[in-house]
């Protein structure tokens, strides 16, 4: 319909599918025609006409999670051909367009796979444990109301600005499923860098890394090997620098720790 | 009939919320941690209050459908957040947000909300900055503004094109740093299927378990809703996919009211629909009309023809024309309606004619050459100019151009975009008094789920700032005039009969989705209900046509409600059995906002009815009949609502014709 679009011709593919319908049941790959789309469609689109053919079936739907379709929300987590968020970089599923695959392709489209996020159902997993560990520090302590005037701490633009590079990790998890090992590191160190880059972020930079950290590991994330999978595979593109950042954080905190003098001050009072 | 005490503080304009924070009630710390609140939704709105009251010492439970927090629609945000902070130094002040805001809804919003709004603005930004948002600064380390439209001076702040997403995860990082401590618990994948209601007050919540299909219920002293806007009822949208009334339209079948239903929307600067299949619409930015011109051809002759082939002089820059003072920064509303006039007297540009050019040549020349000079550079080459200015309108907009890139397949570096009016915002959401309670005692509802602020139109870059302001600023005072004559510890108990029967309602409702086996998709009466309401109560509206569609609307119910399929079981994941639960309440929900906008004789804002406009077809309202708020009343299934009336006492600001010209 709309004029200046790539008009390519419609194209049919055969999909297939991760299929698990619960966590504690075993599953399989099923394959789904899904026949003459229009290139322009996204990626979830044609699952989303693919599905309302099986719906009108009366066959269960193919589950999978996906709410702002335009690549911000984090919530799509499709492994497309091997890839977590399909074939081209900087972008999530969502903003995957049919264009993409050609005519009488087979694709493969599974859930992201790691110890630490278990599949739910079909291609939704659960990745809770990322609030988990942003709960363990991820976070400036400000009461509502106690803030001084914004302008009151300037902060140089281009630490403002890389700051806001790793900010915009959307929480997706696709770093994880891309990781042979399944490390959150990207994760945990783009939170780390966003807030330890800020001068408002000082006063807890040390506990911040050191509780995220150990988080990350009770949480069963496995090891950075420094293959760089997960910058990769990020649909924001954060960089892998991060890692090097939280590290040398890391390190300066657990010495500061060990030798931190500790006050001995109780509550208490008039 | 409904009592709709508004509960303004007396005294002048301007003194209002402080009097009124120093007149009610509060309650003292040792009793805090004795009641318990439930919080529904935690996008700004919701995490920033459940933030705010754990940290004040209240209980606090967080419920939310999305598997993280951090996923709520409050993310999508672009373009930024007002404050009257006039760092600028160009004019700005609490007065005149609160006068922007009034006109921008177009007098149909509460003078005192608006004001208490424009001054705990400034405080919002203090809160993010010190909560670590990463907004954009100046070379001095100060931070940096931007214009947005309906207004005349920079108070925008932004991060980018992200800053919804930027203030959700600082109110997220608030909100999990309590989760974390204790002080909240947080509930995911958990849907508000009703409300409970015991001796007349709200007293909990009653969810359903997304993933195992069990029903939960939840006690409380006060509930919380701050789930958001109804856009979905449209079917394509702005709004993410998971984005329902379902929490809202429940609370509405127990006695709140619901307030201006019609109060939609419609953003001008989308990408324009492309097909059948289409799932969603995307925004692009207000920002983007900083720098953009909007243009269409002169001559209808013109409309097929590649851009670059359309000499200056053919170029119709409709926005400029029309409205010099404002020009491309004209309110939402008026922007969307002129490119609807646009596109109505055949110069609409793409292949179905719905779509207006974003032009951004002039920018790219205008930043270029501001570069090559900040570079020393003398006589550069046009190429050099186009790359330096290029360069810059990326350090804006890039992510916004990368998006349309991925949509259209087409560089907007090089060609305008094409762009159209689409479904964004509701300004209607359930009535709320001066504390932001429902008439519905115990029950209180902020952000884009009241009605309170944004009148008939809301401005771009207000939806973030009402969100922050309700939870940060205003629910952590007003929460406690209410629980301060609650006794503590006479919470009831989820055991009561009230608890039982809500969880059977929503059993029962579930069992009779499940049962229909019918013969069509959820998807399939979405798309319909999208396509009535969009014809009949979109961006222009008639008597004829809003009839039709209540009309087609309750034929579609019934149809819905004998022919839907719902595959699979209600014990586990079912995503047909979700969306059918959520489509089922937007069916009569969009009933409602036909009746809402056939009853409304008047155009305003957002609500353009075609028998009320002036010579040059801008909106006719009606002061004298209808400067009021219109709240509706559940009378029973399949019955009429009663239409409740707030009369809108304008103290401060005199009710005048809005003009952006």
């Amino acid at each position: 319909m709309v004029a200046h679009l790539t008009s390519t011709k419609n194209l049919s593919v055969t999909l297939r599918v991760w299929r698990q319908p619960a966590t504690d049941q075993p599953g399989r790959f099923v394959d789904y025609a899904a026949k003459d789309l229009n290139p322009n469609m996204s990626f979830l689109e044609m699952l989303d006409v693919v599905n309302y053919g099986l719906e009108a079936k009366g066959e269960d739907p193919i589950a999978f999670a996906h709410d702002c379709r335009e690549g911000i929300c984090g919530t799509c987590s499709l492994v497309i051909n091997g890839k977590p968020h399909g074939p081209h970089k900087g972008i999530a599923t969502c903003q995957t367009y049919m264009r993409s695959f050609a005519d009488g392709d087979v694709i493969v489209v599974e859930p992201f796979r790691a110890k630490p996020f278990p599949i739910l159902k079909d291609l939704i997993c659960n990745r809770s444990a990322f609030d988990a560990i942003q709960q363990a520090g991820g976070f400036i302590t400000v009461r509502a109301g106690s803030a001084c005037d914004a302008n009151a701490i300037p902060v140089p633009k281009d630490e403002a600005d890389l700051a806001m590079d790793a900010a915009q990790c959307i929480g997706c998890g696709a770093c994880v499923a891309a990781c042979k090992n399944a490390s959150a590191m990207l994760f945990v160190s783009a939170k780390v860098g966003h807030l330890g880059l800020l001068p408002q972020g000082q006063a807890e930079r040390d506990s911040r890394v050191l509780n995220m950290v150990a988080k990350m590991d009770e949480l069963g994330f496995g090891n950075c090997t420094n293959q760089y999978e997960c910058s990769a595979a990020c649909p924001k593109l954060i960089s892998q620098d991060f890692i090097a950042r939280m590290n040398r954080d890391y390190i300066a905190a657990s010495f500061r720790q060990a030798f931190k003098p500790k006050s001995n001050a109780s509550g208490g009072g008039a | 009939m409904a009592i709709l005490d508004s509960k303004i503080p007396s005294g002048p304009l301007a003194d209002k919320w402080r009097k009124h924070k120093t007149d009610i009630k509060l309650v003292n710390p040792a009793n805090k941690r004795k009641y318990h609140v439930v919080v529904v939704g935690a996008g700004l709105a919701g995490a920033s209050s459940a933030a705010s009251l754990a940290d004040l010492g209240y209980q606090v439970t967080c419920i939310v459908f999305h598997d993280s927090p951090r996923r709520a629609h409050s993310i999508a945000a672009q373009g930024g957040i007002n404050a009257a902070k006039n760092y600028q130094n160009d004019g700005d002040s609490v007065y005149r947000l609160f006068y922007d805001t009034i006109k921008g809804g177009d007098y149909r919003a509460r003078e005192s909300n608006v004001h208490r709004l424009a001054e705990v603005s400034v405080n919002i930004i203090d809160q993010c900055a010190a909560l670590g948002v990463p907004f954009a600064r100046e070379y001095g380390g100060l931070l940096a503004n931007r214009s947005f439209g309906g207004a005349q001076v920079s108070r925008t702040f932004y991060a980018r094109g992200q800053t919804g997403q930027q203030l959700l995860l600082g109110a997220y990082s608030s909100l999990s740093r309590c989760v974390g401590q204790g002080t909240v618990k947080l509930v995911t994948q958990n849907e508000m299927s009703d409300l409970v209601v015991v001796d007349g007050q709200a007293k909990g919540v009653i969810t359903r378990d997304l993933v195992t299909g069990k029903l939960n219920r939840f006690a409380a002293d006060a509930v919380i809703l701050a789930t958001g806007g109804y856009g979905n009822v449209f079917n394509l949208s702005t709004y993410a996919r998971g984005s329902n009334v379902t929490a809202s339209w429940r609370a509405y079948k127990r006695g709140a009211c619901f307030a201006n239903p019609c109060f939609t929307q419609i953003h001008p600067t989308c990408i324009p629909v492309s097909g059948d299949y289409q799932s969603k619409l995307t925004l692009m930015s207000e920002s983007l009309r900083n720098d953009g011109r909007i243009w269409v051809p002169k001559n209808k002759a013109d409309v097929k023809k590649a851009p670059a082939d359309i000499a200056e002089s053919d170029r119709d820059y409709f926005l400029e024309r029309i409205y010099p003072s404002f020009g491309n920064l004209a309110p939402r509303d008026v922007a969307s309606r002129a490119a609807k006039r646009m596109c109505d007297e055949g110069r609409g540009v793409g292949e179905t004619g719905l779509g207006v050019y974003l032009d951004f040549a002039e920018a790219i020349q205008r930043y270029g050459k501001q570069a090559a000079a900040r570079a020393n550079l003398h006589d550069v080459s046009a190429a050099k100019v186009l790359e330096l200015g290029e360069a810059a309108v990326a350090e804006r907009y890039g992510n916004l151009f990368d998006i349309y890139k991925e949509i259209t397949d087409e560089s907007a570096y090089k060609q305008p975009m094409r762009i159209y009016p689409a479904v964004h915002y509701t300004m209607g959401g359930l009535w709320v008094d001066y504390n932001l309670m429902s008439n519905v005692p115990g029950l209180f509802v902020l952000g884009e789920a009241n009605f309170s602020d944004h009148g008939a139109n809301r401005l771009g870059a207000s939806a973030l700032m009402q969100g922050l302001a309700d939870g940060f600023f205003v629910i952590p005072y007003t929460i406690g005039d209410y629980l301060a004559a609650q006794k503590p510890g006479s919470r009831p108990s989820a055991d009561r009969a009230e608890f039982a029967a809500a969880e059977a309602n929503v059993e029962g409702l579930v069992k009779k989705l499940m049962a229909i086996k019918g013969k069509e998709p959820v998807a399939f009466y979405h798309k319909k209900l999208g396509k009535i309401m969009w014809n009949q109560c979109g961006m222009a509206r008639t008597k004829e046509g809003l009839n039709q569609g209540i009309a087609d609307i309750q034929a579609l119910k019934k149809d819905f409600w004998s022919n839907v399929n719902v595959p699979g079981s209600a014990e586990n994941l079912n995503q047909a059995l979700e969306k059918a639960l959520r489509v089922a309440d937007f069916i009569e929900l969009g009933e409602l906002m036909c009746r809402d906008a056939l009853t409304r004789e008047e155009s305003c804002g957002g609500h353009f009815r075609e028998e009320y406009q002036h010579a040059d077809g801008e909106c006719l309202r009606d002061d004298v009949n209808f400067a009021h708020v219109a709240a509706w009343e559940f009378q029973g299934e399949d019955k009429v609502p009663l239409r409740n009336i707030e009369p809108l006492n304008y103290e401060t600001v005199k009710m005048s014709m809005r003009s952006y010209k």
